[in-house]
């Protein structure tokens, strides 16, 4: 069976740079923070009391309150952006919704209700008291499973969890699900909302994240040699997925096509990168490999780059060995300088950077770069500080979880 | 067992402290008008509450009215008036 090409027709955001592609694209475009401190609890007995939110954001502007309440953060997340991808995409109307699936990724799942829920109990004299929604607040497919009763899409439907890679890998999923007639669309992505207290605390714990208190906005800087740690980020990013006849046929508007996917594991460490970078070039192999093409036609890298001191590293190295004399042509750079890190959700939001770059031209910045890391070859181009524009034919986006998964995925301008 | 079913009407000013509490706790939760919470509506017929609706109305109005209603008495509080009812027999 001849494996059927999938294409790219709707995005949906909600970032901590703006709560539409338009707003997302726009701050990716012109390097700005989405730092700010923490509002979402008191933070300030926390090592870390800084975040990227999604500012001004108010339920009450997206759900009914019944319906809200229900909902997790981060499901609110992924069923907002997921219904900007329908719309955008033209779904709601004419598409037989027996083939339409919903594949979500998120790490984590429904973090606040989980905690809230505990803390009361812990509170309590041991009797109980557990809400009915409580459960279905919590696990992780709640997402994927509010969108398809919105939308009434009966289709193949999950979430994916490997930590930060989740949302690649629903992408990939879904692309498979796709190119083997399984479904003709799949509304993909991922969300998290991992912002609170046992959130930030728990990262926290692992040493993971930057506690730049006094300049939240310079804090996450990917390759810069004095980088502390990842930012803690939120929000969701949406794709629809279509075959491309499907896509032709009902007149849709294409993004980019979707070319190919990798997956490996490093099988090293449960938080630590592989040194070596082992696991992260044979997932950039893969991806290639899979795509059917080469390292020479590829232009862009958004990278994983949370702005850690050794997965950073680690992942330039991969970089250089996937790619040889080819990476000083690539331009590299990693959006989470700017919207932080979405942990399950960042697969979906930088499949979107991807995607626009493709689409504008134009390779967003990494910014916060201030002083140059010795041990990263200076003659790569991380774009810093500037987005710089660019004919963007093929973009690879990369994604790693704690748990040693490792995901690629490699979206293309459309060819006939 | 069956509930006794007040013949009140749910106007504010002859309502007890229990039904006006009753009625903002379903006000609240299933997110409809004070004017459709009647004693005889239905939460699932007429309120648009699901199974897991009931089940969260019934802890509110254990934590609120400080009562444990056992699930077989639960099954039997299907509308605003037999809430009110067995709120105001085993309220403390």
């Amino acid at each position: 069976m001849a494996l059927r090409r999938v294409v790219v027709t709707g995005l949906g955001a909600i970032t901590p740079l703006g709560k539409t592609v338009a707003e997302y694209w726009d701050g990716l475009s012109r390097g700005v923070s989405g730092a700010a401190p923490i509002t979402r609890f008191d933070a300030s007995k926390f090592k870390t009391r800084f975040a990227c939110e999604v500012k001004g954001y108010n339920p009450d502007d997206y759900f009914e309150r019944k319906e809200g309440r229900k909902m997790d953060l981060f499901t609110q997340f992924a069923v907002i952006a997921s219904d900007q991808a329908i719309a955008d995409a033209g779904l709601l109307e004419g598409v037989d919704k027996d083939r339409v699936g919903v594949i979500w990724g998120s790490g984590i799942g429904g973090l606040r209700t989980f905690q809230e829920e505990c803390i009361a109990f812990g509170r309590g004299d041991g009797t109980p008291r557990f809400n009915p929604f409580f459960i279905p607040k919590m696990i992780a497919d709640s997402s994927s499973g509010n969108i398809s009763i919105k939308h009434g899409f009966r289709g193949p439907n999950f979430v994916t969890t490997s930590a930060c890679a989740s949302s690649s890998d629903s992408i990939i999923a879904a692309f498979n699900y796709i190119r083997l007639n399984m479904a003709d669309v799949i509304v993909t992505g991922g969300s998290e909302a991992a912002i609170t207290e046992a959130g930030v605390g728990g990262f926290n714990a692992i040493k993971a994240m930057s506690e730049r208190n006094d300049a939240p906005e310079l804090a996450s800087r990917p390759y810069d040699k004095e980088r502390d740690g990842f930012v803690l980020g939120e929000g969701a990013g949406a794709l629809i997925l279509e075959e491309y006849e499907h896509a032709k046929a009902r007149g849709a508007k294409i993004y980019a096509e979707l070319l190919g996917g990798g997956l490996s594991s490093d099988a090293y460490h449960i938080t630590a990168p592989d040194p070596d970078g082992n696991g992260v070039v044979l997932v950039m192999q893969n991806a290639l490999r899979d795509a059917g093409i080469t390292a020479a036609d590829v232009d862009y890298i958004n990278t994983h780059g949370t702005s850690t001191p050794l997965g950073d590293g680690a992942e330039v190295k991969a970089i250089q060995k996937v790619f040889g004399d080819e990476a000083y042509r690539l331009n590299i750079s990693s959006t989470k300088s700017m919207t932080g890190h979405l942990l399950g959700g960042a697969g979906g939001i930088e499949a979107l950077a991807s995607i626009l770059a493709i689409q504008h031209g134009v390779v967003p910045p990494t910014i916060n770069h201030f002083t140059d890391d010795p041990e990263l070859d200076a003659r790569l181009n991380f774009t810093f500080n500037q987005a710089q524009k660019r004919e963007v034919n093929v973009a690879l986006s990369n994604t790693f979880g704690f748990g040693g998964h490792n995901t690629s995925v490699v979206f293309g301008k459309l060819r006939d | 067992m069956v509930l006794f079913v007040p013949e009140f009407s749910l106007n504010p000013t002859e309502m007890s402290e229990i039904a006006e509490k009753v009625k903002s706790i379903i006000v609240d939760k299933l997110g409809v008008e004070p004017s459709e919470v009647t004693p005889e509506a239905s939460f699932t017929n007429d309120l648009g509450a699901d199974s897991l609706d009931t089940v969260e109305l019934i802890m509110e109005f254990e934590k609120e009215f400080n009562v444990s209603i056992p699930d077989d008495q639960a099954e039997n509080i299907g509308t605003v008036g037999q809430a009110i009812a067995y709120l105001e027999e085993h309220a403390k």
